[in-house]
């Protein structure tokens, strides 16, 4: 029984798809579809409080900038698997690539449909239009193509179910260089969300703007994509009544720990660097959001603390929420805390915005759901002693 | 052997990193002025807020009027800021009790249109080269047909100048193109040929930096020439030097911009906080620049991460092969 936590074959869970919770996701997603055909006829200001002062809603920062973050798993685990070659983390790698892949498509097709002039996307992707020197260039293609990745690197667990073993193995040649990509690309573009502020310029709070906005990004992107993982397998694990994988989150909770104080230090060398720590001490909204995106990375570098910590589900849990909350947080801090438009705007999203972001989300789950139930995405559990029950 | 090939990935992506994010190496060179570069300059002491300009402004572009109501009716086109309706504003701004104009505790004019940055912020940013610079006349213009209506120039234009049509099914940006159609037909900017006391006038910017020269070298309340429309035109009238504040609004902010502002009260009065000399463009293309350079970089941590990528599932197919019991896992037999 000793290896099973390290290979577990993956297998469908099967069970039933139409439960109140999949209708309940069901109806959230109905109605966010309706909002949108009600945006593609009346425009967006029908159902967005966006203007010119935050042209950048919910739909650009939650959905995008913030949804892939929170859908960096895939990202995370492959990188510990593929690259640093921990091959016990195995069994994590699927179910997280898949709700990395649902939850980029989403923020992609959201941002789809907050574009002002959609019918002209494709000038992004077309020669004669496109502009290198945007960052919103560079994170168009390349989160893209990462979309594609993430699919095509999925394909291995189709096959599985269709039984088409020669074929994966003619596959399984090239998935190296998908893998390659699928590490590459989102270190590329999760970046970039940083970058993207640079631009704004003296817009920015100098307590949030830096030339090192696309490593900071990184960084917490990275730490985002670990707490997910945590969170995800605890949430699989009580949703679908599974063991919980209570050894390799533990280990997932030192490498979160290390990311964590990486992200101090880079952090704080900034601000001190740059002497721009100041505007931390007026006391207002800013330095008030300031230092809760601080007290976010202190609480889970608390609970990490100890192995024997780590080793607790209820302490990693409230650790991978902090550190996600505090991607948010930051995130939230850097597009709209920080962001000085100028007097008199304001933004705070509408019901029809919220309940669009709402429904994608909904989307995203229920499509997990469905994808687990028939596709060999999780480890199959093994009823044994040792496992720790789901708390 | 798993630690080599770590340390080297580990210096691998830490080097690419550390060197693309160091904040001050090399930056790309700093865009300049084009030598034909046309403007406007706008001197608020001249401007008697008659607001002539943006009737004229609207009817050369074909913009609708935008209805404020006053006491429950509305009266006349009046815009409160600039929108995608409105691309040139006047606003007044009232400073004290007194009611004298140019004065701190009086009242003053300022306009509100593109500057046609030299490193303009909208340039840069748009993914599409919707927005896009003369190279010999420095106008900042903007397509909507290239536009997918992002509103990244929205966001990241330092003076808050495009703006979108958000309540249109078909939204499109809109900003001042400094009347490049008219001068298709041998036409200047409208705002310049309308204004009754030359506050606002159109030329080549060389030509309205030796105009500011003159008058910044005049003392208050000489009596001199104004001219009218456009540099050289021959149409003048005689007015007295304001106290001008020692600063020319657009000369320097952002990199220096193709219209230029004179004013006698100190510009942050009139809504304009100041800015750094350093384009924010030159800023975000340098660093994106110094990470993507020749995309050497990307594709050199692409070659690493598929080398190991490779060595990792080797390892991954022998452990599954033996039953899943070796490939030093560390952390089982609980
Ligand atoms: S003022 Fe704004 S819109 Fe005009 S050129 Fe400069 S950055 Fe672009
Ligand atoms: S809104 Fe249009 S012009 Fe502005 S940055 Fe986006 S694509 Fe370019
Ligand atoms: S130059 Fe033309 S478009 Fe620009 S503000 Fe003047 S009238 Fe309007």
């Amino acid at each position: 029984m000793a290896g099973s936590d390290a290979h577990p074959a993956p297998a469908p869970m099967g069970g039933r798809l139409i439960t109140p919770w999949t209708v309940f996701l069901g109806l959230l997603a109905l109605i966010a579809v309706f909002f949108i055909g009600k945006r593609l006829i009346f425009g967006i200001g029908a159902v967005s409080n966006i203007n010119d002062g935050y042209p950048w809603g919910i739909w650009m920062v939650f959905d995008l900038v913030i949804g892939a973050a929170l859908s960096c798993g895939g990202l995370a685990m492959a990188l510990m698997v593929y690259i640093f070659n921990k091959g016990q983390y195995h069994s994590l790698v699927r179910p997280a690539l898949l709700a990395s892949a649902f939850g980029y498509t989403l923020a992609a097709t959201s941002l789809f449909f907050d574009l002002g002039r959609y019918w002209n996307f494709w000038h992004v992707f077309w020669p004669r239009y496109a502009q290198a020197n945007s960052v919103i260039f560079e994170l168009a293609v390349c989160m893209t193509a990462y979309i594609l990745v993430m699919w095509i690197e999925f394909t291995p667990t189709v096959m599985d179910k269709l039984g088409m073993q020669g074929l994966r193995r003619k596959f399984e040649k090239w998935l190296y260089v998908f893998i390659g990509l699928g590490v590459l690309l989102p270190v590329m573009h999760q970046s970039s969300l940083g970058s993207m502020l640079v631009i704004f310029g003296p817009q920015i709070n100098p307590l949030w703007q830096t030339p090192l906005l696309p490593l900071l990004f990184l960084i917490s992107c990275l730490a985002m994509g670990y707490s997910m993982v945590i969170f995800e397998a605890s949430v699989t694990s009580v949703g679908f009544r599974r063991p919980l994988e209570r050894k390799i989150l533990g280990s997932i909770g030192l490498v979160l720990k290390w990311f964590l104080i990486a992200w101090l230090i880079a952090r704080f060398a900034d601000l001190v660097w740059r002497g721009a720590l100041d505007p931390a001490f007026v006391p207002g909204a800013r330095s008030l959001m300031f230092w809760i995106e601080n007290i976010l990375v202190a609480i889970p570098l608390f609970l990490l603390w100890t192995p024997a910590w780590r080793g607790s589900p209820q302490k990693l849990f409230l650790a991978a929420v902090a550190m996600a909350l505090q991607g948010i947080i930051y995130r939230i801090n850097c597009y709209y805390t920080a962001y000085d438009t100028g007097d008199g705007w304001n933004y705070f999203p509408s019901l029809p915005e919220v309940m669009v972001s709402l429904g994608f989300i909904a989307m995203e789950i229920l499509a997990f759901v469905i994808v687990v139930r028939l596709l060999p995405v999780l480890p199959a559990p093994e009823p044994s002693p040792n496992s720790a029950p789901a708390s | 052997m798993g630690m080599d090939r770590r340390n080297f990935l580990k210096a691998a992506s830490g080097g690419t990193l550390a060197a693309s994010c160091v904040p001050s190496v090399q930056a790309r060179e700093t865009r300049t002025m084009p030598e034909g570069a046309v403007g406007l300059l706008y001197d608020g002491t001249l401007c008697i807020g008659c607001r002539a300009c943006m009737a004229a402004c609207k009817a050369e572009n074909d913009l609708p009027p935008e209805f404020n109501e006053i006491e429950g009716s509305a009266y006349w086109d009046a815009p409160l800021d600039l929108s995608g309706r409105t691309i040139n504003i006047i606003k007044a701004y009232v400073g004290g009790d007194s009611d004298r104009k140019d004065t701190l505790d009086g009242y003053a004019f300022t306009k509100l249109s593109c500057f046609h940055c030299v490193d303009a912020s909208c340039v840069s940013c748009c993914p599409v080269a919707a927005m896009t610079k003369d190279p010999v006349t420095g106008i900042v213009s903007h397509s909507k047909e290239a536009c997918i209506g992002c509103r990244y120039c929205v966001a990241a234009c330092p003076f808050g100048v495009p703006r979108f049509t958000y309540d249109e099914t078909f939204p499109h940006i809109a900003k001042c193109q400094l009347c490049r159609h008219r001068m298709a037909q041998g036409k200047f900017a409208a705002c310049a040929e309308v204004c009754p006391t030359g506050a606002t006038i159109y030329g080549p910017v060389k030509e309205l930096k030796k105009e500011i020269a003159r008058r910044r070298a005049l003392a208050p309340g000489t009596e001199t020439e104004f001219p009218r429309g456009h540099i050289g035109s021959g149409d003048t009238h005689i007015a007295p030097i304001a106290n001008y504040v020692d600063h020319v609004w657009g000369e320097k902010e952002i990199g220096g911009t193709q219209v230029l502002h004179l004013s006698a009260v100190p510009f942050d009065r009139l809504d304009k906080k100041p800015l750094p000399d350093v384009a924010p463009a030159n800023v975000s293309e340098s660093l994106q620049g110094r990470i993507y350079h020749g995309m050497i970089a990307p594709l050199a941590f692409l070659g690493a991460l598929v080398f190991a990528a490779k060595r990792s599932a080797k390892a991954l197919g022998e452990q599954g092969e033996a039953g899943g019991t070796d490939a030093g896992d560390d952390r089982k037999g609980e």
